[in-house]
């Protein structure tokens, strides 16, 4: 039975990390600030989640504390995205050239 | 009224959190955490928005079911999206930021609505104005405010809309 705990831990940890290192390659990848925000704020919560996950069953008397830090991220991981994004926006990151439309420019043009 | 119920609230969610977070029952650490509590509870008294919009209803309480478990299949789901593009050499992206419509009244409704957005497929909140939210998205489908409100903001809205209002 603990082997098998330590089998689908390690298994959630490895699968994390994975997705860690996705959001990696897309901060490279990635071909404008935007962009690499999307791919940081998707990957590092669902990668930091799952390993929560996997240390939970390594650990489970860590139970709690572990979904603590887990609702912890789920609610300040998108807003510090959003936050970044909006602070770009307003300072006129220069967004990349496949970029097809911005109706926030537009409407804030329309104002001004 | 109202605000007594939502001070009541704050005041068990703190007070759980700090259980959660010693791990223990014990007398002196529950007395901490009541006092702790109280203090917090009287110095925010003034911004307890999140707290006294949400309903306890059952069907609220239902929603907030559905909307986890659908919340979780879409972040999953953006997860499995962002690897494929960023794994295939041509990086088919088509970004650009578009408009769309709440039809959300609530802050705290609409704080969570923007935070799902950046978390499901291919799409991040950039800037939240009243009842328009500027959303960038990876692959544009549709500039149009009426459809990308549509693919965008629909699945979870039906969700928050009962348990926000």
């Amino acid at each position: 039975m603990g082997t098998l705990l330590d089998f689908i831990g390690g298994l959630l940890l490895v699968t994390g990390s994975t997705f860690l290192l996705f959001g990696g390659l897309g901060l490279v990848r990635m071909p404008d600030l935007f962009n690499r925000i999307q791919a940081g704020a998707k990957t590092t919560t669902l990668g930091t989640l799952l390993i929560l996950l996997g240390m939970f069953f390594l650990q489970p008397q860590w139970g709690l504390k572990l979904l603590l830090i887990g609702l912890f991220i789920l609610f300040t991981n998108p807003i510090s995205a959003q936050v970044l994004a909006r602070a770009a926006h307003r300072v006129g990151t220069e967004k990349c050239a496949k970029t097809t439309v911005d109706r926030l420019e537009e409407d804030l043009g329309e104002k001004s | 009224m109202e605000k007594a119920r939502s001070s009541a609230v704050l005041f068990a969610t703190l007070l759980l959190l700090w259980i959660f977070l010693n791990g223990s029952l014990a007398v002196d650490v529950l007395i901490v955490g009541t006092v702790v509590s109280v203090l917090i509870v009287l110095l925010f008294k003034s911004s307890l928005a999140a707290f006294s919009e949400l309903k306890t209803t059952p069907q609220a309480l239902r929603a907030a079911l559905q909307y986890c478990v659908y919340f979780i299949k879409e972040l999953i789901k953006a997860n499995i999206r962002l690897a494929r593009i960023v794994l295939s050499p041509s990086l088919p992206v088509k970004p650009g930021i578009v408009k769309v419509r709440t039809r959300l009244k609530s802050k705290m409704g609409r704080l969570l609505l923007a935070n799902s957005i950046t978390l499901t497929p291919g799409t991040l909140t950039v800037e939240l104005k009243d009842e328009w939210l500027y959303v960038h998205w990876v692959s544009v489908e549709s500039s149009d405010v009426e459809a990308a409100t549509t693919s965008i903001v629909s699945g979870f809205e039906q969700y928050l809309e009962v348990m926000y209002g």
